[in-house]
């Protein structure tokens, strides 16, 4: 009798989901954000298909603000793992005038994130892309399947998903519609960090502090990565030791002031922690329900 | 509220965070369903045990205080209920539509919570839940004592499968904590349990919004209780993993894992038993057996590996093993069938049709099945068998199945992943039903065709044709009939051998007890289908003339078919010329009432999507018809 410890449980049931949408689909792919959870998704990935290599590319949407430090990352991994990598961008941005410091944050993850997601999964006809949600990361996700299916249009309706028993998947779908596969839904974030530590999984080094040139702008902490970050009149870069608990475009992330340099003590940190993870993103503010409606457009 | 010993302490993470995840990495899994209405105080506590675990962040509590003060049903209180509501629809209407996941941990187990909030869907919703399971909190409020609801759910949560039950007396505080309110509700629900066959479960007397006896026992208002606290019971039961490891191997295939032609491996989630490396292994339902040669996992090679494993495995021989066949202990395989008998939770708005072919998907296997009537529909409260000619939305069943190929299972009370399945629509491709297998009907390895000497390719020679079945659908009054007896004119001038099967002369005989139900017309088409399949073997060119108003159908007597042979021939007349001729004076019945199920007045019409021809009754005469249909499917030979 061996008795199986919970991240061997959960890995089990994620390293399941992988391989059933691989044997049911037709053209899958996984949308890669190259934050803590895709770095877990890609080593279950690599697990599940163990010894072939996954047998899909990567998706990165890259929105043109992504932090440096994490595109250097992404280039080494999937030059290390021989991944295919595919990056969808919207090209027009600049001409368009989108940009994160005069765009309304609707409108900009709409543009930069939203479109041209949903741009790249209808011109490769991906029929499933995993994605690396987790039930636990805010209320509207706690409903959310693991297979969660989407119009031709990859809008989600709500009123429309089907009930997942046992650990049976309906992966049936029309011509054009598609599904997005979350095979983390029942890890935490907790669970993520332990697994990480545990596993030695290479993250980027935004999540472990350093000093780093920031500014303090509505109550939040924003780095200044490059030089294309608008300072305001009077504004100056100060250094400050901080990290990040999730990652998106770099002038909307919010850091925290930490001393956290090694795994152990960031998982320290999260657990005497006071605020979730989503408060550092400037997108999941204003209505409570406002996820839930970013969701049924087509974003994760 | 005291610090629990089993829930996190800031004090440990904050001196020794490495003692703190080194303990961490031990946690086992504990997944359970709590079940009751929402007055019976379920949201308030999984609220508290979240919160109990530090799993509510400041920033949620603040959205959650100011979603209280919007939506709250609770006044100024916090209203934890909204904690584990979600969508915003539902929130707007109030109600709560489906199953919610939530996660709490504590020193030694990570818990997973499905919460099934109590409505009309609730038996759907409950019986997803509690289908991944390993133990149901029951919650009666110590006020009212046991309800219908205790009862249903406690049954609902037997019929699943689930072991392990905690009865929750909550509402403590407001009885005065008074134990003979507590005994007496125990003893209620003690000879109801061994009723239904529950044979064992703990009773905890609680108060979720208090505090009592959540977190550690006895609290100081309940000195006369002598059991553990519920996170106390939650956190030392066993977990059904250790069970499932006791029984014999069985491992689905999920995937072939061929990276280069020296590996060949067969990819799987371990759902019973233990397997070694060395360990003789059967092929079910091909009966093939194998050595198992190894366990490959990326973190290196396993000499065993036990049941909740997700493992890769090759075996010693080049035998056949695909996606859908089960790899099991040689010596104790489980059984392949394609008759068994299974109780079914119905899930759909549309209820379910017997005689029409659902995919069936167990495990990795994925086939077509078709039910027949249920022999009863079980009342969820009072479990009386009811006599049912189908199942609505909510409705639990018990059915015959058959299905098109053999599939491997076994009983849902030994094995609920192999015995466990869900029913999916193929048109909608909707989940429209659960089903738990009961036992086999017979074993497929006892049926056998009986090969035949003269084949259909000999009777098909003789009469110097390729056999088809010209299958005529459209609205009652369209021309079917005509139409047909004009093309079986014409090919017997032209020396074929033909036969029409017309939809009012098959009811005469072959089809005399069926009616007009959904139900009975689906039967109605199966036999035919059957019956024109037998006709084209002999070598015949069928006509069918059924209006056959369902794709289902239409679709199944076309599986039924080598490829080629079905030619969908839809007679589009509009229903306005349709009802206009009225050859049989039915439509005026119709639509006076006299006539109940009249396809195109009360009951649909499914017009074909992509027929092989179609012909347009308006401009055509029926010759004229007739004679295009012939050009269609020429050459006959």
């Amino acid at each position: 009798m061996r008795s199986l410890t919970h991240l061997e449980r959960l890995e089990a049931e994620s390293i399941h989901i992988f391989r059933e949408v691989v044997a049911e689909a037709e053209n899958p792919v996984m949308l890669y954000s190259v934050g803590k959870d895709s770095s877990v998704m890609l080593h279950l990935a690599r697990k599940a298909f163990y010894p072939a290599p996954p047998p899909f590319p990567m998706l990165h949407v890259a929105s043109g603000w992504d932090f440096s430090d994490l595109i250097t990352h992404r280039d080494k991994t999937v030059r290390e793992y021989g991944l295919r990598l595919i990056i969808a961008e919207n090209e027009e941005a600049e001409a368009q005038g989108i940009n994160p410091f005069d765009t309304g944050s609707a409108l900009y993850s709409q543009a930069q994130l939203t479109d041209p997601l949903k741009r790249a999964l209808t011109a490769h006809g991906f029929d499933a892309a995993f994605g690396g949600g987790r039930r636990d990361e805010e209320k509207a996700r706690a409903k959310e399947r693991i297979f969660s299916f989407r119009t031709a249009a990859h809008r989600w309706d709500p009123k429309n998903q089907r009930p997942e028993l046992w650990n049976l998947y309906n992966a049936k779908k029309s011509k054009g519609e598609s599904i997005r596969v979350f095979p983390i839904s029942n890890w935490t974030e907790l669970d993520i960090w332990q697994y990480i530590a545990l596993e030695n999984i290479e993250i980027v080094p935004l999540y472990f502090s350093k000093p780093r040139p920031t500014v303090e702008r509505d109550g939040m902490i924003l780095v200044v990565d490059d030089d294309r970050f608008r300072l305001e009149p009077g504004e100056e870069p100060e250094t400050r030791s901080v990290r990040f608990r999730t990652l998106g475009c770099y002038p909307l992330t919010g850091a925290t002031v930490s001393d956290a340099a090694d795994m152990n003590t960031i998982i320290q940190e999260m657990l005497l922690a006071t605020s979730s993870e989503r408060q550092g993103r400037a997108i999941d503010k204003g209505q409570s329900a406002s996820m839930e409606d970013k969701k049924q457009e087509g974003y994760f | 509220m005291d610090t629990p010993s089993s829930f996190q302490t800031d004090a440990l993470i904050a001196e020794d965070i490495d003692a703190y995840l080194h303990a961490h990495q031990h946690k086992s899994l504990l997944r359970f369903i709590t079940c009751g209405s929402v007055d019976d105080g379920k949201s308030t506590l999984i609220g508290r045990l979240l919160y109990d675990s530090k799993m509510i962040f400041e920033d949620q509590l603040a959205a959650l205080e100011s979603d209280s003060k919007r939506h709250g049903t609770q006044g100024e209180e916090i209203d934890f209920a909204l904690l584990v509501d979600g969508l915003a629809a539902e929130r707007e209407q109030g109600i709560t539509i489906d199953v919610a996941y939530r996660f709490f941990t504590t020193e030694k187990r990570k818990f997973i919570v499905a919460d099934t909030p109590g409505h009309e869907q609730y038996t759907r919703n409950m019986v997803t839940g509690a289908s991944t399971a390993d133990l149901a909190v029951i919650l009666v409020d110590a006020r009212k004592g046991m309800l219908q609801q205790t009862r249903r759910h406690s049954w609902l949560v037997h019929l699943l499968g689930i072991r392990h039950v905690v009865l929750a007396v909550n509402k403590m505080d407001l009885v005065g904590y008074d134990q003979a309110t507590f005994d007496a509700i125990v003893a209620d629900y003690r000879s109801f349990a061994k009723d239904i066959g529950i044979e064992q479960f703990t009773a905890v007397p609680i108060s979720g919004f208090k505090g009592d006896n959540i977190t550690a026992a006895p609290s100081a208002n309940t000195p006369w209780y002598e059991g553990p606290a519920l996170i106390q019971h939650l956190e030392t039961v066993e977990v059904d993993n250790a069970a499932a490891q006791a029984q014999p191997f069985r491992m689905p295939v999920q995937w072939v894992n061929r990276p280069n032609l020296d590996f060949r491996g067969f990819a799987g989630l371990i759902p019973s038993g233990t397997v070694r490396v060395g360990d003789p292994v059967r092929i079910v339902p091909s009966g093939k057996t194998s050595t198992v040669k190894a366990i490959t996992t990326f973190d290196g090679e396993l000499q065993e590996a036990v049941a909740g494993q997700s493992v890769t495995i090759s075996l010693t021989d080049e035998v056949d093993c695909s996606r859908g066949d089960v790899i099991a202990a040689a010596g104790d395989p489980p059984q392949a069938s394609d008759q068994f008998s299974a109780t079914l939770v119905w899930m759909d708005e549309e209820a379910l049709k017997p005689g029409r072919g659902y995919w069936l998907k167990l495990g990795t296997q994925t086939v077509t099945a078709t039910v027949q009537p249920p022999k009863y529909e079980i009342d969820v409260n009072s479990r009386e068998h009811l006599a049912a000619k189908t199942l609505e939305m909510n409705a639990i069943g018990v059915a015959e199945f058959a299905t098109d190929k053999p599939i491997t299972f076994e009983p849902y009370a030994d094995n609920r992943q192999l015995g466990g399945f869900i029913l999916i629509d193929k048109f909608t491709n909707a989940t429209v039903a659960a089903g738990m297998i009961a036992f086999s009907l017979r074993r497929a390895d006892n049926v056998h065709w009986q090969p035949t000497a003269i084949t259909r390719e000999d009777h098909a020679g003789m009469k110097n044709q390729t056999p088809r079945v010209l299958w005529f659908t459209g609205l009652s009054g369209s021309g079917k009939s005509t139409i047909a007896n004009e093309v079986e004119k014409q090919l017997n001038l032209m020396n074929r051998h033909t036969f029409l099967l017309d939809g009012d002369n098959v009811r005469h005989g072959l089809n005399r007890d069926l009616g007009f139900t959904e139900a009975d017309r689906i039967e109605n088409i199966r036999r035919v289908g059957e019956v024109a399949k037998l006709m084209a073997d002999a070598g015949l060119i069928v006509l069918t003339a059924f209006i056959s108003p369902f794709r289902a159908e239409r679709r199944m007597v076309r599986d039924m078919l080598p490829e080629g042979e079905f030619i969908e021939i839809f007679v589009d007349t509009p229903l306005e010329v349709a009802e206009t001729r009225d050859v049989k004076g039915l439509y005026k019945k119709a639509r006076a009432g006299q006539l109940k199920n009249f396809t195109g007045i009360d009951s649909p019409y499914e017009p074909p999507e992509s027929p092989e021809i179609r012909v347009n009754t308006v401009d055509m005469t029926p010759q004229e018809a007739a004679r295009f249909i012939i050009q269609q499917i020429l050459p006959l030979k």
